[in-house]
């Protein structure tokens, strides 16, 4: 497989067949798309040549609006496409995410790409394999059959010496046959009728396939989003306020005279930038620019105790009742044991370690844009939207960024770029800055989660009453992004729900309510912090309050934790399974927590949780030390099982869980955004840390592979249930029961004094 | 603006550039060196690092003018993907990246604690490569690629 990008016309000029006639529509790229289907809604998905092209040499090349974010998911994809096609990996030839070439498959999030995507690239390419076949059995004058494909070339059965290559059938020219699509991005179902291989024939798909785009990762080659450029590139840094949206009272321009090659300030709305001729005029004249920001409209509120406050005691606008059935109340009024607590969890950042990065061409009333957005078509719509262009007339090309753990459309650095480019009238390449990605990176919202259950006297539990309270994300598709809202454009929404998974709904109980209830945080079109989703958006926190609820109920009934939580996995087999190979794959022996105490300074604990994230089933056993005179938790290994279906790239696989737990260790122990009322305080990695190498636990993986079903999400699930399952840990090694995250020794100390 | 002459990756090489720009603009700006990468521009990441004189340094804390007259070296410096330095080769082998942005200090790291420490324990490697951030959380694969080079017979 190769990444490299080329355009429909080149396609077909490489192969010796140019299709004439064409040239006629404007710019290369668009030759084929103009003939069929480009819309505003990226390539008709129902016209095969939509989604691939074979050349005279057999490559086959893919277009995809699913882009890689750094998980390997592009050549998961590539994997699955040359699987159902019966051609080589090599073969395969990703162009991903250019929005007049791909159609469109929704966002690259929510572990829903192999998931989702994965599953249209097959059946298009089962379509294709189809149509090919269709094709060879007139050419070779054999039934279909009759007909076997191998590395690309089909064969007749018995007469293997009549047989034509994919290129000679197809090479250069278009499929021009329609399939079946219905629905819109990653909820599109494409050909669903075209039957695909069987599971048991898969020969590419289930291998670990080295990673296309890794080895130019280690020697400087590969192009990120930061090192694209175009001849005559100017460079622009945004200037913000500290946190809150202001306007800008005053700039006075002549702060930066001295500086040379700058080439102007824009100003539009309460958008301020600099753009000049060197990326390092760009950053002093971005740091010496004199403006004085009006006092903001909005206050950030004192600290983490008033956010939680205010989440407690302020109206929601949505409740998601996720499970409501028998009587909680009534059956808490008649438990013998009633347990009652609540769970804080803060806002936390996705900490990208490359600040975003775009270039724009803005001319007229055309715009190119190459980003790294996980959502290309949405990133387009919002800056036509911006510019007050059709989304026909911008062009955006992705161009990979570093991991971002969720940002969805929010691409807030390529409108900056659209700004200050049509400012310009010339391309303008734009970075963030440090505290410019920690200040506005929409952060995940802080949570306060609590959940009451009642037990009888046979010690089963009879009520389970779960509520969880967080913001929505503020930024998310009703909602415009950064430089859209500072230029004068206003929320349509209240934000999207910040997710509902993890309540405790895994388990059987006979009352049992979960809900998520959406708290107000928007007021007058602004945001004290920006909010979005962030990997597994509100799953761990509901996962730390119910696994750490289950936790403490079992301790109480003194019975093993793991065998406590069997008696109510009883409603999908996958969860008890996964739960049992990780407990045993840990060495898990029967006890109960806590562990009788330690008589030094050191305690040792183990814990378990389990959970189920968008049906990939994940359990954790963590085992940690505490350091009771100073209150450091160490985790010295995470053993993490995964059921996410069939998996298609077990060492891709095994590298995504790894990541996930590193970071969920580090958003465990050491994370959280620090604010007071005149703005965040934390605005690089020395005061919001982050893990590092000497504080990583081992990890050991199990596996559970099941071929019979379809793949499933792969990217975040691994990162829920770790903070309970530490949690968990912390309890077994000194009885001591953590309800706020991060467990910081200041936290730990005072809970072992209390 | 100045001409300043510089030695990278062996060459000898002039750029006209602001003295007080730190190398890593020059570098991937004047020079399209892009293995350095902007992560913080403050020191804190090490996405920026580049060796000088065969010691790391954090090419966005230091003036250009300062590395006039020393031997810089850049990831690019060490090996392609087509002829890869065995430690990017061990990085392969391990894939030991997901998104990549670090890679650039992570090589750089490991090449400089090799050149030291040929065979460096586990902890000798954690505490050398301490200063060096990845989000992504592939630190074990980090761990296991330079032990891969130490094993081995090749020199790195």
């Amino acid at each position: 497989m190769e990444t490299k990008s080329i355009s429909r016309r080149d396609l077909l000029k490489s192969t010796g067949v140019l299709i004439v006639g064409f040239s006629f529509f404007g710019t290369a790229s668009r030759v084929l798309a103009q003939g069929e289907g480009l819309s505003v809604d990226g390539m008709d998905p129902t016209v095969l040549d939509s989604w691939m092209a074979i050349s005279k040499d057999g490559t086959v090349t893919v277009f995809t609006g699913k882009v890689e974010l750094g998980t390997g998911v592009v050549t998961a994809l590539a994997q699955i496409v040359a699987e159902e096609l019966d051609v080589s990996f090599k073969k395969v030839y990703m162009d991903s995410g250019d929005t007049d070439k791909a159609v469109d498959q929704g966002v690259t999030a929510a572990a829903r790409t192999v998931e989702r995507g994965g599953v249209q690239l097959r059946q298009a390419s089962a379509a294709a394999r189809q149509e090919l076949l269709k094709l060879a059995s007139a050419r070779l004058d054999s039934p279909v059959d009759m007909l076997t494909v191998t590395d690309g070339v089909v064969s007749v059965v018995g007469s293997p010496s009549k047989k034509i290559a994919y290129g000679d059938l197809l090479g250069g020219k278009r499929f021009n046959i329609r399939i079946t699509a219905a629905g819109v991005g990653w909820d599109m179902k494409v050909a669903p009728e075209v039957p695909a291989k069987n599971p048991k024939d898969y020969k590419i798909v289930g291998k670990s396939i080295p990673r296309v785009d890794l080895p130019e990762k280690f020697t400087g080659e590969f192009v990120y989003s930061q090192d694209t450029s175009v001849p005559g590139m100017l460079h622009g840094r945004v200037v913000r306020p500290a946190t809150s949206l202001s306007a800008p009272a005053s700039v006075d321009e002549s702060s930066i005279q001295n500086i040379p090659g700058v080439v102007k300030v824009v100003r539009e709305g309460t958008f301020v930038g600099v753009v000049a001729e060197t990326e390092w005029a760009a950053i002093q004249a971005a740091r010496a620019l004199k403006v004085t920001w009006a006092e903001p409209t909005l206050k950030m509120m004192s600290g983490p105790s008033e956010v939680f406050d205010y989440l407690k005691n302020t109206k929601s606008f949505k409740d998601l009742v996720v499970t409501n059935k028998g009587n909680p109340d009534a059956a808490l009024s008649q438990a013998q044991k009633k347990y009652e607590a609540t769970y804080y969890w803060p806002f936390q950042l996705h900490g990208m370690m490359g600040p975003p990065c775009a270039l724009a061409d803005v001319r007229g009333d055309k715009a190119t844009i190459w980003t790294g957005t996980q959502g290309p078509f949405r990133t387009r719509d919002s800056i036509a939207k911006m510019l007050n262009i059709p989304p026909k007339n911008v062009h955006l090309l992705y161009r990979e960024g570093s991991g971002s753990y969720g940002r969805l459309e929010t691409d807030d650095v390529a409108e900056d770029a659209a700004l200050m480019s049509r400012a310009v009238g010339k391309p303008v390449r734009v970075q963030w800055m440090r505290q410019d990605e920690h200040a506005w990176d929409p952060k995940g919202p802080a949570q306060l989660t609590t959940v009451r259950a009642g037990v009888d006297a046979q010690g089963n539990v009879i009520a389970w009453d779960f509520q969880d309270r967080s913001f929505p994300w503020s930024e998310s598709e009703a909602n415009p992004m950064l430089a859209s809202t500072q230029i004068g454009l206003k929320p349509s929404g209240p934000g999207f729900l910040n997710g509902a998974g993890g309540g405790g709904q895994i388990y059987t109980f006979e009352n049992q309510k979960v809900v998520a209830s959406d708290i107000p945080w928007v007021q007058q079109g602004q945001w004290p912090l920006r909010t979005s989703n962030l990997r597994a958006p509100g799953d761990l926190a509901r996962v730390f309050a119910s696994e750490s609820t289950i936790d403490e109920i079992a301790s109480d009934l003194h019975v093993d934790p793991v065998q406590f939580r069997l008696r109510y996995l009883t409603s999908d087999k996958r969860v008890s399974d996964i739960l049992v190979a990780t407990a045993k794959k840990a060495g898990w022996t029967d006890h109960q927590a806590p562990a009788p105490p330690s008589t030094g300074d050191k305690a040792s604990g183990r814990g378990v949780a389990v959970a189920n994230r968008a049906n990939t089933m994940t359990a954790a056993v963590a085992e940690i030390e505490v350091d009771k005179s100073t209150g450091d938790v160490t985790v010295k290994k995470i053993t993490l099982g995964h059921d996410c279906g069939l998996i298609v790239n077990p060492d891709g696989l095994k590298n995504q869980i790894e990541g996930n737990v590193l970071q969920a260790v580090s958003r465990a122990l050491l994370e959280e955004v620090k604010f007071d009322s005149t703005g965040q305080k934390n605005l690089d990695w020395n005061s919001y840390p982050v893990i590092r190498f000497e504080q990583i636990p081992d990890v050991e993986i199990v596996l559970i592979d099941r071929p019979e079903m379809q793949p499933l999400g792969g990217g975040e699930p691994s990162i829920v249930p770790v903070t309970a399952a530490i949690a968990n840990a912390i309890f077994d090694a000194t009885g001591v029961r953590l309800r706020q995250v991060p467990f910081t020794p200041q936290r730990v100390l005072s809970a072992l004094k209390a | 603006m100045a001409r300043i002459s510089l030695n990278v990756n062996g060459k000898s090489r002039v750029v006209d550039a602001d003295p007080s720009s730190p190398l890593l603009y020059v570098l991937r700006d004047s020079l399209s060196l892009h293995g350095p990468r902007f992560g913080c521009g403050l020191g804190q990441c090490g996405a920026c690092t580049v060796l000088v004189d065969g010691a790391t340094m954090r090419s966005c804390m230091h003036k250009v003018s300062e590395v006039q007259n020393k031997s810089i070296t850049t990831l690019e410096g060490l090996g392609s993907a087509a002829h890869p330095h065995p430690i990017q080769a061990a990085f392969v082998e391990e894939q030991a990246a997901q998104c990549g942005y670090c890679m650039n200090g992570m090589v750089m790291g490991a090449k400089f604690l090799l050149d030291k420490n040929p065979q460096p324990t586990v902890a000798e490697i954690k505490k050398s490569m301490n200063m060096f951030i990845c989000r992504c959380g592939t630190h074990l694969r980090i761990i296991r690629a330079i032990q891969r080079v130490s094993n081995s017979s090749v020199k790195a």
